[in-house]
């Protein structure tokens, strides 16, 4: 809209002399205020509801002994106090999630970018070869996590037996503690293609005469790598680390239905916690633990604590993110 | 066939009559919580209505041929009272349960497979206080096995009834016993293991083929609570203090299951158990004879008669440690009950349906006989048409 301002002649002064135009002006601009008002309201009205409330009722239930049934009671920090000194299980938690979010996020970039970069290449049936490492992200994660389990399936699953055709006794996959989350991480780099398909625009976007120019000058691959392709990626780096390590954070559902699956123990009548974590608490995450609390041991007072801290870490991993990526980042992004 | 349930039904009975000190220790487990505004109690009408008419919502866990026997005991009281429309939610487990009482949504009668619940329900109010409807209604809380009536209430409060019971014993085959030459299931956890040990065939692989018994946690049933008995182990001391980490029968649980699974490699037994099939499928693994025993509850008997008629099998007490023959016998009780829902918006037809499903002879023979469960009140132990008073009688 300044634009326009910015075309008027020399001379020509603001406004009309005698012409009604300020108040038409005005006017103008209070009706397209209102427009643009009653245009974002459902967002607002969405953001309030179904964000700004629940998030003010966390932090309040997390004050509360709250079993959805009764009227919440405050406790005021006795869940926190529970929370960071006797909970037996919030360690174990915590610390798988921290696991996914330091492994599963950066090699799910790096084979993502590896992927990518590979794809570059004008080939005759690069398409095709797109489309393929994209499909595993389009699989519903719940059906991806099933076929999984059982290609691993220790007993019956193929990798193993092919793995012993070369003499390799394999392990057991979602059935050992020290290798289920390492399994789960198989997974999530099966399905990288999220990440892999912004890594190649990326790529692809990157200007061809920046090459030109580094090959004239007699920059080496790796050269042109550091300085033109990565300084290019950086905002789409920056974007994949972010809503990876929140995502990481939130690992529920793979992990759940691993656990379900690979446990053979049928849920008949049972509810979602009781299957969790298996085997030995090492699948268990954070997010996990915090519905098992909620929706099993019914101490949504408990539960709004756990979310409560969840929301600080998360919050506080992608503020101190974003501070280091900013010159990383550039001001462009 | 008719030897197996003769045994079963006579392991049945004992584990009844022993009252277990793990049914009352689910009890006390269920103690977590505490508050609650459950308390508060609206006067109810001085008489039962005359004539029941109206809808009333019922919820419950079953499902498949299970549902189907709740839905003819249902149909019978749908009967008796042809103004009455019973709506059945089945295949609810207690997670979808709290939170659709929590929500206000239509929950009237709630049946739920879970002891554990009872103190939580009672106490948070989910489930109503059930003492007026009793004392209008003469029930006699007598009738009531002495383990079932304990596990029912809480801290005073009664506000679930029981929905029959649920007794574990081990199930062994008996064409793979008689084939590794023994003739007497074992009594104790010793006996258990050798004969586990015996039964144990192994592939040309070294993987097993047939486990005899399999000591990891791998089956459903294959649980502390359910093992306990069998060394006489406590949860809590007179205080209400954990005994886990300090009482003699846990220590010599584990170290019998630790030294137990280490004989037969316990990557083989994950493997194994790693393969086995849904439990509650026709592809079992008892049923099938991959495993030759196996602890589980007493509704197996109904799904071996409906999935694995031709398996001939027999039931017995859970073996006991060596120094703890005495035990032999007994065994975890546990069972499924059922309440009034806060927020019943029929509070009479609820107690109604609920009275019908948990005290009235007919219906509790008729559901007991149906799912192969116990009953609970004494007065289906002397019916007739009690399947497990006939056979108990006749052994």
């Amino acid at each position: 809209m300044t634009a326009l301002s910015d075309t008027r002649p020399a001379g020509v002064p603001r406004t009309p002399v005698g012409a009604p135009a300020p108040r038409r002006r005005s006017g103008l601009r209070r009706h397209r205020q209102r427009v643009a008002l009653l245009l974002v309201t459902p967002a607002l009205l969405g953001l309030l509801i179904f964000f700004v409330y629940p998030l003010i009722a966390t932090v309040f239930y997390s004050f509360t002994h709250y079993d959805l049934v009764s009227s919440p009671r405050w406790v005021g920090l006795a869940n926190y106090k529970y929370l960071f000194t006797q909970d037996p299980n919030v360690v174990q938690a915590a610390r798988n999630t921290l696991w996914f979010v330091v492994f599963m996020v950066p090699i799910r970039i790096l084979c993502a970018a590896a992927v990518a970069a590979l794809l570059t290449r004008p080939r005759r049936s690069t398409g095709v070869f797109r489309t393929v490492f994209y499909l595993p992200a389009l699989v519903p994660p719940v059906a991806s996590v099933l076929a999984f389990v059982y290609l691993f399936n220790p007993g019956l699953g193929p990798v193993n037996r092919v793995l012993k055709v070369f003499g390799i006794e394999g392990p057991l996959w979602f059935n050992d503690p020290h290798w289920a989350k390492p399994s789960l991480l198989l997974l999530a780099i099966w399905m990288m293609g999220d990440v892999m398909i912004i890594i190649l625009a990326a790529l692809l976007d990157v200007p061809r005469d920046q090459y030109e120019a580094a090959s004239i000058d007699g920059a080496k691959g790796y050269q042109k790598a550091w300085y033109i392709t990565v300084p290019n990626l950086r905002p789409v780096i920056v974007f994949s680390v972010v809503t990876g390590v929140i995502a990481a954070l939130q690992y529920f559902t793979e992990a759940a239905v691993a656990a379900g699956v690979a446990s053979g123990k049928a849920l008949v009548g049972e509810g979602t916690g009781s299957g969790l974590g298996y085997p030995e608490g090492s699948t268990l995450t954070y997010p996990q633990w915090l519905y098992v609390e909620g929706f099993s041991n019914y101490a949504l007072g408990y539960a709004s604590a756990l979310a409560v801290v969840l929301f600080v870490v998360a919050a506080a991993f992608v503020v101190f993110l974003l501070r280091r990526t900013k010159s990383f980042t550039g001001s462009g992004s | 066939m008719e030897e197996a349930v003769r045994i079963t039904l006579r392991a049945r009975t004992r584990a009844a009559a022993v009252a277990v000190v793990a049914g009352a220790a689910a009890l006390a487990l269920s103690g977590c919580g505490s508050g609650g505004d459950g308390g508060a109690q609206t006067p109810i009408a001085s008489a039962a209505p005359s004539h029941l008419a109206g809808t009333v919502s019922l919820w419950h866990f079953f499902s498949d041929r299970e549902a189907k026997v709740i839905q003819g005991v249902v149909d019978d009281f749908e009967k008796a009272n042809p103004d009455v429309k019973v709506v059945v939610h089945s295949g609810q487990d207690d997670e979808k349960l709290r939170k659709a009482i929590a929500a206000g949504n239509d929950v009237d009668v709630a049946v739920s497979y879970s002891t554990d619940i009872v103190g939580n329900f009672c106490q948070s109010g989910a489930f109503q206080d059930l003492a007026q409807y009793l004392q209008r209604d003469k029930v006699d809380l007598d009738q009531l096995l002495p383990t079932v009536r304990s596990y029912t209430e809480f801290d005073g409060t009664r506000c679930a009834m029981p929905v029959l019971a649920d007794a574990y014993g081990l199930y062994y085959n008996k064409s793979l016993l008689a084939k590794a030459g023994i003739t007497t299931p074992p009594k104790t956890l010793d006996e258990l293991e050798a004969d586990a040990l015996k039964l144990t065939t192994y592939n040309a692989d070294g993987s097993i083929k047939t486990l005899g018994f399999n000591p990891w946690m791998g089956y459903q049933e294959m649980a502390p609570a359910h093992l306990a008995p069998a060394t006489g182990a406590k949860w809590l001391d007179e205080d209400g203090k954990s005994l886990v980490g300090s009482d003699p029968g846990w220590k010599e649980l584990i170290e019998w299951q630790k030294a137990f699974a280490e004989k037969i490699g316990t990557d083989k037994l994950k493997k194994f158990t790693a393969a086995s099939a849904d439990e509650f499928s026709a592809q079992n693994d008892f049923e099938i004879g991959r495993v030759a025993m196996n602890l589980d509850g007493e509704w197996r008997v109904a799904f071996m008669k409906d999935q694995a008629p031709k398996v001939d099998y027999g039931t017995a007490p859970f073996p006991t440690g060596s120094d703890h023959t005495d035990l032999y016998g007994g065994g975890y009780l546990t069972g499924n009950i059922g309440g009034i829902a806060k927020g019943s918006k029929n509070p009479e037809l609820a107690w109604a349906l609920l009275k019908y499903l948990t005290v009235d002879t007919d219906a509790v023979v008729k559901l007991a006989n149906g799912l192969q469960n116990v009953p609970t009140i004494t007065s289906a132990y002397d019916s007739r048409t009690s399947c497990g008073t006939r056979t108990s009688r006749r052994s």
